[in-house]
C-alpha cells in the first residue's frame, strides 16, 4: 500500500436479491484529503458506505485499511468503529432517550462501568469546542434536530478515526453549522484524517472537496482531482449525458408576475398556525408559480403547512377563487382543490410498505370517500398512467414504495397529487435528497402546471432552483414574511439582501 | 448562557409513581389506621410480594429493551412444581433446588432470548409459546397442587429476619418483633443489583440506548442481538428466582401458582414509570410500583369491600390512572419543547 | 431444463405468500392425521364425518373435521378483529377474553331478567345481542380511545379491561350465575333444528362475509394499512388516523360481541373466571400465524382465519391422542415455535441461500 493511502476499496460487489447495487466499484482515500463521493440517487453511494462500515456484507471484493495486516474484516459497525471508520449518517442514528454525553460514548471504549462524571466532563468539553449549544446532560430527544446531527458529529470526530465518513451531514443544518462543520473538516484534515464526504450540494464540493469520485447505476465513473473536474462536466459524469438545460429552464415565460386584477386561487389574510409562524398574508393567482424562501427554520414550511391545515390554523381568514372558506383540516384543503408535497418524504410523505399504485391513489382515494373505493382495474390504471407520465422508474406497481429510491419515492407523491387534479399544489423542498436529473424534470412539472393555467407554491433550500421556476418569492426570516420580490428583483443577489435582512442592500 | 437543567423523561416518570405511592400510604395511615399504622403491615406487603418485585424487575429490563416476557408468570409456577417434586419426591435437597430453579430459568432463556434476538421473531409470540410451555409442563411434572414436607426447606421457609426496633406491644403486654422473610432480602438485593447494572455499567445504558432506537444503536457500534439475548436470558433467570422465592413464600406446588404475575409485573413496570415503547424505565420505579398495587388492594380490603372484584376494579382504575398522567405528562412535555 | 427452472419459480413465489405458512400449517396437519389414520388403524378416522341422531332428536352432523369447525368459530371472529386492531393501532388487543365474559354476563342478564324461570326467556334474544353488542363495542370505544387519543400502547391500554372485565362481568349479574335452559337460547352455540352444521360455523361464515363486503366496499382496509403504517402521511393525505383506531377497535368490540353470544349459547350459563379463559393469546396467535406483522400495517385477514383454523385442528389433533386438557399447551407451544421459526425472514433467508448454495453445487456437478 502506498504510503499516504488509508482506505482500498477494490473490486467491490453487492447484490440485493438479483438486483446490482454495486458493481466493481474502486474507491481510494488518501491522508489528510477530504474525498466526495458524488452521484445520483440509487447510483451506490449509501451501498458502497454500508459496505464500509459494515451494514451490509459485500459479496465481493477486497478492503484494506492503513494499520491493519491484510484484508480489513468488517462485519459489523462495531468492526468499523474498532478499525478507525466513524461515521455520521444522514438519517440522525442516535438514540433520541439518552443523554447528549451518553450518545456520544456509547457503544465505544473499553471496561464493563460508565463513569458519568469524566464522561459529562469530557462531553461539556467538546460540546463547547466545537459550540454545539446543548450540554452534556440534556437528553437527546429534547434537542433540535441540527443540535442532534452536530451531537452525532462531535462523537464521529472524538472517536480518534483515520477514515471519517460524512454521509449528507448538512441536509439539516444552516449555513453557520455548515460554516462550522467545514472548519471542523479542515481542521482534521490537517491532522490527517482521511474524510468521505457525500453530500448533493455541488457548492459544498468545491469549497472543500479534494477529490471527487463518482458512481452512476452501481458502477464506478472515475476518480478525479476537483481541479480538473468543472462542475458542468461533473454533473455530465453523474448522469451519464450532456446536460444542456440546466440553466435555463424557465425559458421566455415570466409574465404572470403582476397583479392583473384577477380573484387569486387562494387568499390568506393574517394565517397562523400553533406553530409559532408570526400571521402573514399570501395570495396566489391561476398560472402563478411563487415561492416561500428563508433559511432553514425561517418558517416557510410551516406558513404552507397553516395553508392547507396540516397543523392547526389559530387565525386568520382564507378565501379560496373569491368564496371565504375555513380549512381545519387537510382533508378540508383537499375537498377545495389545494394539494401538499410535504417536505420531508419519509416522515409525512411515503407509506413504505404499502405499493405504488396504493400510495399513488391513496389522497384521490380518500376525497372519494370511505365507502367508494376505487376499482383495482381502475387502480392499476391510475398507476400505469403516472408511472410513465412522471417516467417512475420502478419494478411494478405491486413494488413497495419503500424500496425505491429517493427521487422516485418523490415522484410517486407528487402523481399522488397530481391524480386529484388539484387547482393549487404545494410542493415544499420536492428536490431535497434527490438526484438532478430528477430535480430538473420536477421544476419543469412545476412550471408545466402552471402553463396549464394551476398555480403552484414552490419550496427550495437552493436558491437558484427557486429563481428558475418562480415568478414571485415571499421571503421570511424568524418565522415572520419580510418582504416580496418579483419581476427585476428576482435575482440571487437581492434575494440573498433580503433573507439576511438589516441594512445590507 | 444559564444552564437550565431538565428532568429527563425517565426521572419524571420515577417521581411520579414515588409522590403518588407516599400520598397514598400516608393517607391509608391516617384514614384507615388499622394494618397501615403497624410497620410489619408494610413489611407484609413485601414479604407477600417479594417474588413479584424480582419479576417485575426482569419485565422491566426487557420492556426498557423494546420488548416483553409472558411467560414469567407460568414460569414461576413451573418453577415451583419442580422443585416441589425434586424435594418431596424426588428425595432432593434445598441446594439442588435452588439449581434446577436457576437451569431451569437459564433453559428458558437461552431459547426465548435466542428465538427473539437472533431469530429476530416477535417477543410477544416467542413468549407466548414460553407461557404456554411452562403452563403445560407444570402438569406434565405432577397435576396437584401439594404441600413440601422436607424439614430443611421447611425450616428455610420459616426462617424469619427481625427489624429491630420496628416491633409493637400487643394487646396481652408482649412485644411482637416486625420481620421480613428471606425472599424480602433476595428481592432488595435483586434491585440494587439491577439498579447498578442499569444505571452504571455499559451492558444497562445499552439496554436503554436498543430501546430507544435499535438501529442506532446498532448504528453507534452497540451489538443489539448480544443485548437483547442477555435482556431476556436475565428476565427468564431473574423469573426463576422469584419463582424460588415465590416457592419459599407459598410453600407448595401447584399448577395455579402465580397466576397471571405476567400482567401483574407488566402493570408494576407501566405503575413504576417503564414504557412499552422502551428506552424509558427504571428500577426504583418498579419497586413502587409493585408496593403501590399492593397498596391500593390493601387498601380495598379495608375499606370493607372485599369481594374479589372490587381489587379487580380498583387496580384496573389505577392502571388507567397512570397511564393518563404519564400520556399528559410526556404529552406536555413534548408541546414545551417547541 | 428452462420448464424446471419456471417451477422452480412459481415454488419461490407460493412459498413467499404471506397465506403459505398457515396453508402449510394445515396441509401438514391433515397429512399428519391421515399418516396416524392408517397406522393407529382403530376403526376411527380423524375425517370421518357422520350424519347422525343427536341427544336432541335431530339429524346433524358429526366428527373430528365438523369439532374442529365448530370450535374454532370464535377464534375465527375474534382473529377477524383483532387483525384490523393489530393492522391500524400497531398492538393488540388482550381484553377481548375479559369483554367477552362482559357481553355474555350482559346477554344472561336481559335473557333471565329477575331470574325467577330459568326455562322461558324473559326478554327476545336478538334485544339481549343488541345491548351486548353495544356494550361490547362501547368498551372497545374504551380501549381504542385510549390507543388513539391518549396514545397509550395498546397492550397497555388493554390490560386495564383484561385487569377489571371479568369483575365487571361478575357485577353485571351481581356475582350470581345466571342459567337460561330455554332450548332456543341454546340454538346459537349448538343447532338449530333441521339444520344439520352447527350454527356457531354458520355465524362464523356471516362474519367472514360480512368483512369481506365491508374490506370490499369500504376503504377500511386500505386506511387501516396506511395509518399502521405511517399515521403522519395519512393525515397528511386527509385521513384522521384516530378515527380510523378507534373504528378498528369498535369493529373489535362488535366480534367479541358475537362470539360472547355463541359461548354463552354453548354452556347456556356463565362462569365469569372461566368463560373465553386466555381466547386473547389464541387470538393474537392466530394473527401471527396468518404471517401479519404484529407491529401493524399490512394484513391479510383470510391468512388470520386460516392461523384460527390452525390453532383449533391442533388442539383437537392433541385431543384425539388422550393429550390431558392442561398439558396442552406445551405441546401447543412446541408447534408454534416450530412455525414462527420456519417463517421468519431471518431462518427464511438463510434458507434460501443454503438452497442456492447446494443448486449452484449441484450445477457444478451437472457441469463437471
Amino acid at each position: 500500500m502506498q504510503d499516504d493511502v488509508i482506505l482500498k476499496m477494490r473490486n467491490i460487489r453487492k447484490s440485493f436479491g438479483g438486483v446490482h447495487a454495486l458493481h466493481e466499484v474502486d474507491f481510494t482515500l488518501r491522508r489528510g484529503e477530504i474525498h466526495a463521493l458524488m452521484g445520483e440517487n440509487g447510483a451506490g453511494k449509501s451501498t458502497l458506505i454500508k459496505v464500509l462500515t459494515g451494514v451490509y456484507q459485500k459479496d465481493e471484493g477486497t478492503v484494506e485499511i492503513e494499520g491493519i495486516q491484510g484484508e480489513a474484516n468488517i462485519r459489523s459497525p462495531q468492526d468499523a468503529q474498532n478499525s478507525g471508520i466513524s461515521t455520521v449518517y444522514q438519517e440522525i442514528s442516535l438514540c433520541p432517550n439518552l443523554t447528549v454525553a451518553e450518545n456520544m460514548f456509547i457503544g465505544r471504549g473499553k471496561g464493563a462501568f460508565t463513569d458519568w462524571k469524566s464522561m459529562n466532563t469530557k462531553a461539556d468539553k467538546m460540546l463547547r469546542e466545537l459550540d454545539i449549544p446543548t450540554y452534556a446532560t440534556e437528553q437527546l430527544g429534547s434537542c433540535s434536530i441540527a443540535v442532534q446531527q452536530m451531537v452525532a458529529i462531535a462523537r464521529a470526530v472524538d472517536m480518534e478515526c483515520k477514515v471519517l465518513i460524512l454521509d449528507e451531514p448538512t441536509s439539516s443544518l444552516d449555513e453557520q453549522e455548515v460554516e462550522k462543520l467545514f472548519k471542523l473538516m479542515r481542521d482534521l484534515k490537517a491532522k490527517g484524517v482521511g474524510i468521505i464526504f457525500v453530500t448533493h450540494f455541488l457548492d459544498q464540493v468545491y469549497e472543500v472537496c479534494d477529490r471527487i469520485t463518482v458512481l452512476r447505476d452501481g458502477g464506478l465513473v472515475g476518480e478525479y482531482v476537483i481541479e480538473d473536474l468543472p462542475r458542468v462536466k461533473l454533473v455530465s459524469k453523474m448522469l451519464g449525458k450532456e446536460l444542456d438545460d440546466i440553466s435555463d429552464i424557465k425559458g421566455e415565460e415570466t409574465g404572470k408576475a403582476e397583479d392583473d386584477g384577477s380573484v387569486p386561487v387562494f387568499e390568506a389574510k393574517g394565517l397562523c398556525s400553533t406553530e409559532g409562524i408570526k400571521p402573514f398574508d399570501f395570495y396566489i393567482k391561476a398560472g402563478e408559480v411563487n415561492g416561500f424562501t428563508g433559511l432553514l427554520g425561517s418558517g416557510r414550511s410551516e406558513c404552507v403547512r397553516a395553508i392547507f391545515g396540516a397543523d392547526k390554523v389559530t387565525e386568520g381568514k382564507v378565501k379560496v377563487k373569491g368564496k371565504e372558506v375555513t380549512i381545519k383540516k387537510p382533508i378540508d384543503a383537499m375537498k377545495l382543490g389545494i394539494g401538499y408535497l410535504p417536505e420531508d418524504r419519509k416522515r409525512d410523505g411515503i407509506v413504505s410498505e404499502l405499493s405504488v399504485r396504493d400510495n399513488l391513489i391513496l389522497a384521490f382515494q380518500v376525497m372519494k370517500g370511505f365507502f367508494h373505493p376505487i376499482s383495482r382495474a381502475k387502480a392499476e390504471e391510475y398507476a400505469d398512467e403516472y408511472i410513465k407520465l412522471l417516467d417512475i422508474k420502478t419494478a411494478s406497481s405491486e413494488t413497495p414504495i419503500g424500496r425505491l429510491s429517493g427521487g422516485n419515492q418523490q415522484k410517486v407523491i407528487i402523481a399522488r397529487w397530481l391524480l386529484t387534479h388539484p387547482d393549487y399544489l404545494i410542493l415544499d423542498e420536492p428536490t431535497r435528497g434527490i438526484d438532478i436529473g430528477t430535480k430538473i424534470e420536477i421544476q419543469k412539472l412545476a412550471l408545466k402546471l402552471a402553463s396549464e393555467g394551476k398555480s403552484v407554491t414552490f419550496i427550495s433550500s437552493e436558491v437558484d432552483e427557486m429563481l428558475r421556476t418562480c415568478s414571485r418569492l415571499v421571503v421570511m426570516r424568524d418565522r415572520a414574511v419580510v418582504g416580496e420580490l418579483s419581476g427585476s428583483d428576482l435575482n440571487q443577489t437581492k434575494v440573498m439582501a433580503t433573507i439576511a435582512g438589516g441594512e445590507s442592500k | 448562557m444559564k444552564r437550565k437543567k431538565s428532568l429527563s423523561d425517565t426521572n419524571l416518570l420515577l417521581l411520579i409513581t414515588i409522590v403518588v405511592f407516599f400520598v397514598m400510604y400516608i393517607s391509608a395511615i391516617l384514614f384507615l389506621k388499622q394494618g397501615f399504622l403497624k410497620p410489619q403491615g408494610f413489611f407484609n406487603i413485601l414479604n407477600e410480594n417479594a417474588y413479584l418485585i424480582i419479576l417485575s424487575c426482569g419485565m422491566s429490563l426487557v420492556m426498557i429493551t423494546g420488548g416483553i416476557d409472558i411467560s414469567v408468570g407460568t414460569l414461576t409456577a413451573l418453577i415451583c412444581m419442580s422443585s416441589a417434586v425434586l424435594l418431596d419426591m424426588k428425595g432432593g435437597n434445598v441446594v439442588e433446588a435452588i439449581l434446577l430453579s436457576l437451569a431451569i430459568g437459564l433453559a428458558f432463556g437461552i431459547v426465548q432470548g435466542f428465538l427473539i434476538a437472533y431469530l429476530e421473531i416477535q417477543p410477544f409470540i416467542v413468549t407466548l409459546a414460553g407461557l404456554f410451555f411452562a403452563k403445560g409442563m407444570t402438569t406434565i411434572v405432577n397435576a396437584t397442587q401439594f404441600n413440601v414436607e422436607n424439614e430443611e426447606f421447611k425450616a428455610l421457609k420459616a426462617t424469619r429476619i427481625i427489624i429491630p426496633g420496628m416491633g409493637v406491644v400487643n394487646r396481652k403486654g408482649i412485644y411482637v418483633p416486625a420481620y421480613v422473610e428471606i425472599g424480602v432480602i433476595v428481592a432488595l438485593v435483586v434491585v440494587a443489583i439491577l439498579f447498578v447494572i442499569l444505571k452504571w455499567t455499559k451492558l444497562g445504558r445499552n439496554f436503554y440506548a436498543i430501546g430507544g432506537n435499535a438501529q442506532s444503536a446498532s448504528m453507534l457500534g452497540i451489538n443489539v442481538k448480544k443485548t437483547k439475548f442477555i435482556a431476556y436470558l436475565m428476565c427468564s433467570v431473574l423469573a426463576s428466582i422469584g419463582g424460588f422465592v415465590f416457592f419459599m413464600h407459598a410453600g407448595s406446588g401447584s399448577p395455579s401458582h402465580a397466576s397471571g404475575a405476567e400482567m401483574n409485573a407488566i402493570a408494576s413496570s407501566i405503575i413504576g414509570g417503564t414504557m412499552l415503547t422502551g428506552g424509558v424505565g427504571n428500577i426504583i420505579g418498579t419497586f413502587f410500583g409493585v408496593i403501590s398495587l399492593s397498596t391500593i388492594k390493601n387498601i380495598v380490603t379495608s375499606l370493607g369491600l372485599d369481594e374479589a372484584w372490587w381489587t379487580n376494579i380498583t387496580v384496573a382504575l389505577m392502571i388507567c390512572i397512570f397511564l393518563l398522567i404519564q400520556s399528559l405528562v410526556l404529552k406536555r412535555k413534548a408541546a414545551q419543547k417547541k | 431444463m428452462k420448464q424446471k427452472k419456471s417451477f422452480g419459480e412459481i415454488v419461490n413465489v407460493i412459498v413467499h405468500k404471506q397465506i403459505f405458512i398457515p396453508l402449510a400449517a394445515l396441509f401438514i396437519l391433515v397429512v399428519f392425521n391421515f399418516i396416524a389414520d392408517l397406522i393407529v388403524n382403530d376403526g376411527t378416522s380423524f375425517f370421518e364425518i357422520t350424519y347422525g341422531m343427536s341427544k336432541d332428536g335431530y339429524h346433524v352432523l358429526s366428527g373430528n373435521l365438523i369439532t374442529v369447525i365448530d370450535n374454532a368459530s370464535e377464534l375465527v371472529l375474534l382473529a377477524i378483529g383483532m387483525t384490523l386492531v393489530t393492522a391500524a393501532s400497531g398492538g393488540q388487543d388482550i381484553s377481548v377474553g375479559a369483554v367477552i365474559a362482559i357481553a355474555g354476563s350482559v346477554i344472561l342478564r336481559i335473557v333471565c331478567g329477575d331470574g325467577s324461570d330459568a326455562n322461558t326467556l324473559q326478554a327476545p334474544i336478538i334485544l339481549a345481542f343488541f345491548a351486548a353488542c353495544i356494550v361490547a363495542m362501547l368498551f372497545g370505544a374504551f380501549n381504542g380511545m385510549l390507543v388513539a387519543y391518549f396514545k397509550i400502547q395498546p397492550m397497555v391500554a388493554t390490560l386495564i379491561l383484561f385487569t377489571a372485565g371479568r369483575s365487571i362481568a361478575a357485577w353485571i349479574n351481581n356475582n350470581e350465575l345466571p342459567v337460561m335452559n330455554a332450548p332456543s337460547f341454546g340454538y346459537f352455540g349448538k343447532f338449530i333444528p333441521g339444520i344439520a352444521v352447527p350454527t356457531p360455523v354458520l355465524i362464523a361464515i356471516a362474519g367472514m362475509i360480512l368483512i369481506g363486503l365491508v374490506l370490499k366496499f369500504t376503504n377500511l382496509g386500505l386506511y387501516a394499512q396506511s395509518v399502521g403504517i405511517n399515521p403522519n402521511s395519512s393525515r397528511l393525505n386527509g385521513i384522521n388516523p384516530e378515527v380510523i383506531k378507534l373504528i378498528t377497535y369498535v369493529i373489535l368490540g362488535f366480534f367479541v360481541a358475537i362470539a360472547g353470544l355463541i359461548k354463552v349459547s354453548r354452556v347456556q350459563s356463565i362462569n365469569y373466571s372461566v368463560i373465553a379463559k386466555d381466547i386473547e393469546m389464541d387470538a393474537i396467535l392466530a394473527v401471527a400465524l396468518g404471517g401479519n406483522p404484529l407491529g401493524g400495517g399490512k394484513f391479510n385477514i383470510w391468512a388470520s382465519i386460516l392461523g384460527a383454523y390452525v390453532i383449533q385442528m391442533l388442539t383437537t389433533t392433541l385431543f384425539r391422542y388422550n393429550v390431558d386438557a392442561t398439558a396442552l399447551p406445551a405441546y401447543k407451544a412446541v408447534v408454534v415455535v416450530v412455525l414462527v421459526v420456519l417463517s421468519a425472514p431471518v431462518v427464511r433467508e438463510r434458507l434460501n441461500r443454503l438452497f442456492a448454495s447446494l443448486k449452484s453445487k449441484n450445477e457444478g456437478k451437472e457441469a463437471a
